[in-house]
């Protein structure tokens, strides 16, 4: 295999767990209702990155198979039915803590994957794919930015009152 | 007193006006039954609070009792005109059952006590819990509608003396969209335009606003604008056929949650034909490459589409944004409490950019206020941002805070933007806010999901004080009720929605022990006794005007200047900041020059990514924006988070009628208005109503994953697939008191979700999905 087709590859992995991760982080906060809605709809935005590398990578000799990952239904609901059911307690809030901490770090190693496939798709003139990872790393970095600024706006309230 | 019948006729009878003519006088006026003109013995000046469009008018007095009100026929607001809210809404303060004593909870139950008493277990109980748990542990929550001095009253000692960051306004839920997409595209808060600009305008576009029944007195400025020579066209969006619906050149119906798809459909008609001033463009804004680049992938055809929207429409519209000299946009409820909120209130801003329509007559945004006195609570930093617009980001601004308040910078919380209602409300959930003190609202009917809100607010750890002027539903569940005085009974200024400031004084004595909020927070403060950092006391005012004074300092320099208003010059009428003794008259127009406070020293906020809402940092926005220009931002249209279903086929959406505020604590008790809208109802479209064979007056059930409502059928002009509920209707005059008695409720607000636009944190309650089934026929068939 060549060395660009590993690149998408382990990015379209990293993808995939960033998405889970984004779904996890939901479900267990789902009594916090902007992080509920929100690392859902970030989620997406991995899932079409994912899309899109699949659809890149076809012409350029990469074949992934999309691990048709349904979500899963049953942990979730018990997810969110025990986030709501601890929905009183002051407690889980260091847990959000924690979980947005691990989505930052997950999307770390997305964007840092991006940037390699970005500079690869430079240095080769891939047009195509260079507008791909410009466009992809934007949202990264913003996914980043997002779990950067809940865990800002958080972290006080969750460590310093009881 | 008033010839006609102003319930039938709220707008009353036209004076028509031509393009650029001043608009005509008419002073309307009521007086009680048997009272005479000459039965007066004094007319002392105010302006209206039961909405936000600050009609100045006079209180008639006679032996210690109001009377009667009368327009102003010299203020620039009304003319003299007032809305029927206006000419019977005072009624209201004589209402019976006022609250003349303070409550306090003695096993369970509340029962009256004196001031002492209850003062004293409010400031007993923070002493307690700032000591135990610090100062994370206290939130307040106020309102819209008490008056300036109150509110930097209380934003001076939440945050300059309790240091706590959880303070918000009720504004929350009607304005902080508009506060927020004015932060976004011009670097701070400031309405650009003036009510005045319908004067001028050649277009009138309503985006969202019903403007009809939340101004009356402006709408009734259109319409005579509309009946006299070369009248403006008008533009409306609105899924319900609204009287402004009715006026209009164009009429959108768009599909609920789809407004930032049309907002990009007309913002791609207007680049695409060219309708850009590229000089203004280049001179006076940074983004304008991002936007014709991202709304490229709105072609008509598309957003037609999405939306549920004729193409041709959408192209007269744009054609008729895109063409007009002078083009007059106002926005409201439709678009802030609506999916992706300020996105869509932004691009209306993005369009006067583009066209370089604004600081000349006619050519305005009006993004507009829900309450009274809402700009009062955004400016005095009650909701959302540090006072005088200060950016809580940017240190130059808390240490000049700190400097006003003589505290350390340290002290005032800025680690992050202040909290929002619905997170404090969240952290009252966890049980890490463990005192919540409520001014002048009515959180049990007006917030969303209202189960969760009574399970939150009802919980045995919470000590919850509500000050108001009725046994609100909110009240009941209080561990101490404060009684207050209200608008007549108390002095202040507040601040309409084109800035302009009114004086309103004191006409009568208030109910009973009733005290001014004013005086019940000085109170407050003074057996906190919070002190400043040499050991002298944080708040040094006594009377209003003395607070006015020292709001004046904290003002000045900044956008909202007040530096040149005083009580005195506001008994002449009323003055639009920003004010300063240079120029005593005030400023009818924002950003005339096209130049912004947008510079990053001068800016209320770094801005905010428009999907995730998450803040920028000074060195985004100084890269974005290094010379303070008006930004033009976009952002995709996503379809919203809940969707139809076989269960639950229809949209839900909610709103108002004219005759109603708020939760109808005052109008519910005026006997003209109660009678004109009794009881909540619910509209469906006649295709909807008819498919089931369901006929006007049937008993409706309206149910969503939240709870129910049972409602009487009206059936409407309103989108296909929608249902409307007005959200006005609570418990206070029904068995349940303060919740639903039995399963189904009467609140809209049982039935809304919990979730708000990323970036304003206003709760959306123009999204969601519904089931609705009949319950039994009417007395129709």
């Amino acid at each position: 295999m060549n060395k660009l087709a590993l690149v998408i590859r382990d990015l379209h992995r990293a993808e995939g767990e960033l998405a889970d991760e984004l779904l996890r982080v939901s479900d267990r906060h789902k009594a916090d209702h902007d992080i509920f809605h929100l690392a859902r709809d970030l989620a997406d935005w991995s899932r079409a990155h994912q899309r899109a590398l699949t659809r890149v990578g076809r012409p350029r000799g990469v074949r992934i198979f999309m691990e048709t990952a349904l979500p899963h239904k049953v942990s979730s609901a018990v997810r969110q039915r025990t986030s709501e059911l601890l929905g009183r307690r002051h407690t889980p809030a260091l847990l959000l803590l924690r979980d947005l901490r691990t989505v930052y770090a997950k999307a770390v190693v997305v964007s840092l994957d991006w940037e390699i496939l970005a500079q690869s798709a430079q240095a080769t003139e891939d047009a195509e794919l260079l507008e791909l990872a410009t466009r992809c790393h934007d949202e990264t970095l913003r996914q980043m930015q997002w779990s950067n600024a809940k865990l800002k706006e958080s972290a006080a309230q969750a460590i310093v009152t009881p | 007193m008033i010839a006609e019948d102003r319930i039938a006729e709220p707008w009353g009878e036209r004076t028509p006006y031509g393009r650029g003519d001043a608009w005509p006088d008419r002073v309307d006026t009521h007086l009680a039954d048997g009272v005479t003109p000459d039965a007066v013995e004094r007319w002392v000046p105010t302006a209206s609070l039961l909405h936000s469009n600050g009609d100045a008018m006079d209180i008639a007095v006679a032996d210690g009792r109001m009377v009667g009100v009368r327009g102003r026929a010299s203020d620039r607001v009304n003319r003299g005109r007032l809305g029927p809210k206006d000419l019977y809404g005072w009624q209201a303060n004589a209402a019976p059952d006022r609250l003349t004593a303070p409550l306090i909870r003695r096993d369970g139950e509340l029962v009256e006590t004196d001031w002492e008493t209850a003062m004293s277990v409010v400031a007993e109980r923070t002493r307690t819990l700032l000591d135990e748990r610090g100062p994370g542990s206290i939130g307040f929550y106020t309102t819209g509608q008490l008056f300036l001095e109150e509110y930097y009253t209380l934003a001076t000692l939440a945050r300059g003396g309790i240091g706590t960051n959880h303070l918000d306004g009720n504004t929350r839920l009607c304005t902080a969209t508009a506060a927020e997409a004015l932060k976004e595209s011009f670097g701070c808060d400031g309405q650009p335009g003036s009510f005045a600009d319908i004067d001028h305008a050649d277009v009138i576009a309503l985006f969202g606003h019903n403007m009809a029944a939340t101004q009356t007195v402006s709408w009734s400025r259109v319409l005579d604008r509309l009946a006299g020579p070369n009248p403006p066209a008008v533009v409306c969006v609105d899924p319900r056929t609204t009287p402004v619906a009715r006026a209009a050149t164009v009429h959108l119906a768009p599909r609920i949650g789809t407004n930032l798809a049309l907002m990009n459909g007309l913002l791609h008609e207007i680049i695409e034909n060219d309708w850009v001033d590229h000089e203004y463009v280049a001179a006076h804004t940074v983004g304008f490459e991002q936007l014709s680049k991202l709304v490229v992938d709105y072609p008509p055809e598309r957003v037609a589409e999405i939306c549920d929207v004729p193409v041709e429409d959408i192209r007269h519209a744009a054609r008729l944004l895109g063409t007009a000299d002078r083009v007059l946009s106002t926005v409201l409820q439709g678009f802030y409490q609506s999916h992706q909120a300020t996105a869509a209130a932004m691009q209306v801003n993005n369009i006067h950019l583009l066209r370089g329509l604004l600081g000349r007559r006619g050519c305005g945004v009006l993004q507009m206020n829900g309450q009274p006195t809402a700009q009062n609570t955004r400016e005095c930093g009650a909701n959302g941002d540090l006072p005088g617009f200060r950016n809580w980001a940017n240190d130059e601004h808390v240490r000049e805070l700190a400097e006003i308040w003589n505290v350390d910078p340290g002290h005032i919380p800025h680690y992050s933007a202040p909290t929002h209602l619905m997170q404090i409300l969240r952290y009252v959930e966890d049980g890490s806010i463990r005192f919540l003190y409520v001014t002048g609202t009515n959180p049990l009917v007006s917030l969303p999901e209202l189960e969760r809100v009574r399970r939150i607010l009802s919980q045995d750890r919470l000590f919850l004080v509500v000050q108001d002027i009725f046994l609100s539903e909110t009240a009941r569940l209080a561990d101490v009720v404060l009684p207050a005085a209200t608008w007549g009974e108390k002095s202040g200024t507040f601040t309409n929605a084109d800035r302009t400031v009114h004086l309103s004084e004191q006409a009568v004595e208030p109910p009973g022990l009733a005290r001014s909020d004013l005086a019940i927070l000085l109170d407050y403060a003074a057996r906190l006794d919070l002190r400043d950092k040499d050991g002298g006391p944080l708040i040094t005012w006594h009377t209003p005007e003395e607070a006015f004074e020292a709001w004046k300092r904290c003002s000045a320099g900044r956008p909202c200047d007040y530096t040149g208003i005083t009580y005195d010059a506001l008994r002449g009428g009323g003055i639009q900041w920003p004010c300063t003794p240079d120029r005593p008259e005030g400023t009818e127009r924002l950003y005339a020059d096209g130049s912004f406070w947008a510079t990053p020293e001068m800016c209320e906020g770094y801005g905010r990514d428009l999907v995730t809402g998450a803040p920028w940092s000074k060195d985004e926005y100084t890269a974005f924006n290094p010379a303070g220009k008006g930004m033009i931002r976009g952002a995709d249209y996503a379809p919203p988070h809940e969707t139809t279903s076989a269960d639950y086929p229809y949209q839900l959406t909610t709103g108002r009628t004219l005759y109603h505020f708020h939760t109808r604590t005052k109008t519910g008790r005026v006997p003209q208005l109660r009678a004109a809208a009794p009881e909540v109802w619910v509209e469906l479209a006649e295709a909807d109503a008819r498919s089931h064979g369901w006929s006007e007056g049937d008993l409706l059930r309206v149910t969503t994953p939240r709870g129910r409502v049972r409602a009487r059928l009206r059936v409407t002009g309103i989108r296909p697939g929608t249902v409307f509920l007005p959200f006005h209707y609570g418990y206070w005059d029904e068995p349940g008191g303060y919740r639903p008695d039995g399963e189904d409720g009467r609140a809209a607000n049982e039935l809304t979700l919990t979730d708000w636009d990323p970036v304003s944190k206003q709760p959306l309650f123009k999204a969601g999905v519904a089931a609705v089934e009949r319950i039994e026929a009417g007395d129709s068939r």
